[in-house]
C-alpha cells in the first residue's frame, strides 16, 4: 500500500509573547493509505497539535507534511482551505454541529463548497445519513439528538465530500460507553468497507483497539508499539 | 459558494430576545427618519399640487411670497394682450389678478394664533384653479364683504362656520361658504373678491400677483422671454405657477429635513451601536462554529459576508417594521406656519418612492456600519484558537 501521509522532521513551537513553547520535536510519521491509526498519549503531549498540522489547519515551525503527495506546509491560506474541503473529513470531540441547522443541512455544509447540483447534493447527503443510520432523523436539529447521534451526523458530514483522510480528535471522548462503541464500529466500517484512511486521537485504550496501529506521543516525541 | 442565508436568519431567530430588542431600536430610528422625510415630502406635495404646470404667475422681482409682491393694473393690461395668454369662451383673458394679505386669528384647541392668507380673486380664478370646489354654502358676491373659507381653516380655526363673521381690516366679513382645496395650499386660505380687498386696504390699483393659463403649455419660454424684454415690465418676474409654489416649499422642507435628519442621525448612532454590540456577542457565542466552518474549508470572506448579511438582515427587519409603522403617518395631517409664505399651511406625511428609497438606504447603511467590525473580527479568527475555545 502506498503512503498517504508523510510527516517529515516536523517541529512545532508555539510563541506566546517572548516565551517559546516547543510542542512537537522532530516528529516523523508515515501513514499508509487505508490505515486506521490511533494516536495515544497523555494530555498536553501534542496530539491535537499533530492532527491540526496533518489536517492543514495549522502550519509546522519546520519540517514538511505531505498528504497524497501535496506538501501542505507550502500552500497559502486560501489554497489550504480548498485543499481541506477536498481532502479532509473532520470529527471533533464535541461534534461541532451548527445548532441552527438540521442534520441534513449540517451534513450538506461541505458540499456547499462544491459545484454539485442541488439534486446530487441531496442524494449524497441522504446516502451518508443512511450509512450512519440516521436517514429518519434528517430534519432533526442537533439538540433533538443524543450525543451519539450528533457524533454520527458529524461523521456523515466528514465523509459526505468523499475525503482522502478522516481526522478524529477524541471522537468518543464525550460519549457514554454504548454510544462510543457505536461510533467505533462505524469508524471501523468506514475503514474496512469504504476504505477510508483514519487518524484518530484517543485517551481510551479500548477505543484504540478498534484501530490497526497505535502510536504513542509523549512529550512531543512518537513511540510506536 | 457561501454560507446559506438561512443560517443567519435562524441564528437571529435563535437569539430572538436580543434580536427583538435590537430590531425595536432600529425600527424606532427608521420610523423617525422616514416620518421626517414624509413630512418634508408632504409640504412639497401640497405646494406642488397648489400650482398648475400650464399656469404662469407674474410677481414683482425677488418677492419671496405673494404678500410681498406687487403688480399694477397697467402692467396686467399689457400682459393680457400677449397672444400666448389663454382666453375664455367669451374672449376674455383666462386669468386672475390676486391680492393677498394676512389675518391673524385663533386656532381651535389652544390659545395659539395663526396667520391666514386672505386671497382676493378675480372671476377667472375659479376656472384657473379647478382643484378648488365649493363644499358648503355658496360663493361670495363681489362687493359684499363676503368670504369663503378653506376647509382646513374651517376645521382648525375657531368661529369659522358659515354665517359667522371674521374681522378683516376695519370691517366684519360674513362667511358664506366653505371651499374644498383638496391637498393644496388653497385649503388653508380665505377667498373673497379682489376689488373689495383693494378698496378695504387702500391698495389703489396694485394687485399682488397676476396668474394666467397658457394657450399652449409649450409657450412658457416664449412668453417668458417676451415679458422679460418688455420695457414696462422690467420690475416683474415670470414663473410657472407650479415652480413658484415648489420654491415656497423649499425653505420649510429644508428646515424639516435639516433639523429632523440631524436628530435622527444622532439617534441612529445609538441604534447602530446596539446592532454592533448584538453582533459582537453573536460572534463571541459562535466562535467554535466559526472555527468549524473555517476548518471545513469556508473562506474568511465567506465568514465576513455571513456576519454582514446577518447584521443587514437585523437592520432590514427593523427598517421594514419602522417604515411600515411610518406609513400609517399618511393618515395624519397638521397645520403650521409655512416659513416660505408666513401663512398657515395644512399638510400631511407623504410616502413617496424617494422617501422609501432613502429609508432603505438608511437602514442598509446602519446594518453594514453596525455589522462591519464584528464581521471583521469573526473573519480574522485563527482557526485553531477558535476550535480550542470549546
Ligand atoms: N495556541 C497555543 N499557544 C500556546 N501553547 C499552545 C497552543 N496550543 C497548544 N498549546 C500547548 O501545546 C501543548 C500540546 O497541546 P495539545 O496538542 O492540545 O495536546 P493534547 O491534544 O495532546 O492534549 C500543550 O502544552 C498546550 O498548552
Ligand atoms: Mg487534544
Amino acid at each position: 500500500m502506498s503512503t498517504l501521509v508523510e510527516v517529515k522532521n516536523v517541529t512545532k513551537v508555539y510563541k506566546r509573547d517572548t516565551m517559546e513553547i516547543p510542542v512537537l520535536q522532530n516528529i516523523s510519521l508515515d501513514v499508509p493509505e487505508g490505515e486506521f491509526l490511533a494516536l495515544m498519549g497523555p494530555s498536553g503531549s501534542g496530539k491535537t497539535t499533530l492532527l491540526n498540522l496533518i489536517s492543514g489547519i495549522d502550519q509546522p515551525t519546520s519540517g514538511s507534511i505531505l498528504v497524497g503527495g501535496t506538501d501542505i506546509a507550502k500552500l497559502n491560506e486560501s489554497a489550504l482551505a480548498k485543499w481541506r474541503s477536498n481532502h479532509i473529513g473532520f470529527v471533533f470531540q464535541f461534534y461541532n454541529l451548527m445548532p441552527v441547522l438540521t442534520a441534513f443541512e449540517n451534513v450538506e455544509l461541505p458540499l456547499l463548497l462544491t459545484n454539485l447540483s442541488k439534486k446530487e447534493k441531496q442524494q449524497r447527503v441522504e446516502a451518508v445519513l443512511s450509512v450512519v443510520g440516521l436517514a429518519d432523523r434528517m430534519d432533526h436539529y442537533p439538540k433533538q439528538l443524543s450525543g451519539g447521534q450528533q457524533q454520527r451526523v458529524a461523521i456523515a458530514r466528514a465523509i459526505v465530500s468523499d475525503p482522502t483522510l478522516i481526522i478524529g480528535d477524541e471522537p468518543t471522548g464525550d460519549l457514554d460507553r454504548k454510544s462510543a462503541e457505536e461510533i467505533l464500529v462505524l469508524l471501523s466500517r468506514l475503514n474496512s468497507e469504504f476504505k477510508k484512511t483514519i487518524i484518530m486521537v484517543t485517551h481510551d485504550p479500548h477505543a484504540a483497539e478498534s484501530a490497526h496501529t497505535i502510536q504513542h506521543l509523549d512529550k512531543g516525541e512518537l513511540k510506536s508499539n | 459558494m457561501s454560507i446559506p442565508i438561512s443560517y443567519n436568519i435562524r441564528n437571529l431567530w435563535a437569539r430572538r430576545l436580543t434580536t427583538a430588542l435590537t430590531v425595536s431600536g432600529i425600527a424606532l430610528v427608521v420610523f423617525v427618519f422616514a416620518s421626517v422625510l414624509m413630512l418634508s415630502q408632504g409640504v412639497e406635495d401640497t405646494l406642488v399640487a397648489t400650482g398648475s404646470n400650464d399656469n404662469v404667475i407674474i410677481l414683482r422681482k425677488s418677492s419671496q411670497s405673494e404678500m410681498m409682491s406687487a403688480v399694477s393694473r397697467d402692467q396686467i393690461g399689457i400682459i393680457s394682450t400677449f397672444p400666448e395668454v389663454g382666453q375664455t369662451q367669451e374672449g376674455k383673458p383666462f386669468a386672475t389678478s390676486d391680492v393677498v394679505t394676512l389675518i391673524n386669528i385663533n386656532k381651535k384647541g389652544s390659545n395659539d394664533m395663526g396667520n391666514v392668507a386672505v386671497r382676493g380673486i378675480s372671476s377667472g380664478a375659479f376656472a384657473l384653479r379647478p382643484q378648488v370646489s365649493l363644499q358648503e354654502g355658496r360663493w361670495f358676491q363681489p362687493g359684499m364683504y363676503e368670504i369663503v373659507v378653506g376647509n382646513k381653516i374651517h376645521d382648525q380655526f375657531v368661529n369659522m362656520e358659515v354665517g359667522q363673521s371674521v374681522q378683516i381690516g376695519s370691517k366684519l366679513w360674513t362667511i358664506v361658504g366653505v371651499i374644498n382645496g383638496g391637498k393644496t395650499g388653497f385649503a388653508s386660505e380665505v377667498w373673497t373678491d379682489a376689488d373689495i380687498v383693494m378698496t378695504e386696504f387702500n391698495r389703489g390699483t396694485t394687485y399682488s400677483t397676476y396668474t394666467f393659463k397658457l394657450k399652449d403649455v409649450n409657450d412658457f419660454e416664449t412668453i417668458k422671454t417676451k415679458l422679460e424684454t418688455e420695457q414696462r415690465l422690467q420690475d416683474l418676474e415670470v414663473k410657472r405657477e407650479q415652480e413658484f409654489y415648489l420654491e415656497q416649499s423649499k425653505f420649510m422642507a429644508g428646515f424639516i429635513n435639516g433639523l429632523g435628519l440631524f436628530i435622527t442621525v444622532i439617534f441612529s448612532f445609538g441604534a447602530m451601536i446596539g446592532a454592533m454590540i448584538t453582533m459582537y456577542a453573536s460572534v463571541a457565542n459562535r466562535t467554535v462554529e466559526i472555527g468549524t466552518l473555517r476548518a471545513l474549508g469556508f473562506r474568511r470572506t465567506s465568514i465576513l459576508t455571513a456576519f454582514l448579511i446577518e447584521a443587514v438582515a437585523l437592520s432590514s427587519i427593523g427598517g421594514i417594521i419602522g417604515l411600515f409603522l411610518a406609513s400609517f403617518m399618511e393618515f395624519v395631517s397638521f397645520s403650521t406656519t409655512n416659513f416660505g409664505s408666513f401663512s398657515e399651511l395644512a399638510f400631511g406625511f407623504s410616502l413617496s418612492g424617494s422617501v422609501i428609497l432613502w429609508t432603505v438606504v438608511f437602514f442598509l447603511i446602519m446594518g453594514i456600519a453596525g455589522g462591519f467590525l464584528p464581521a471583521v473580527r469573526a473573519s480574522r479568527m485563527n482557526i485553531i484558537n477558535a476550535l480550542r475555545s470549546s
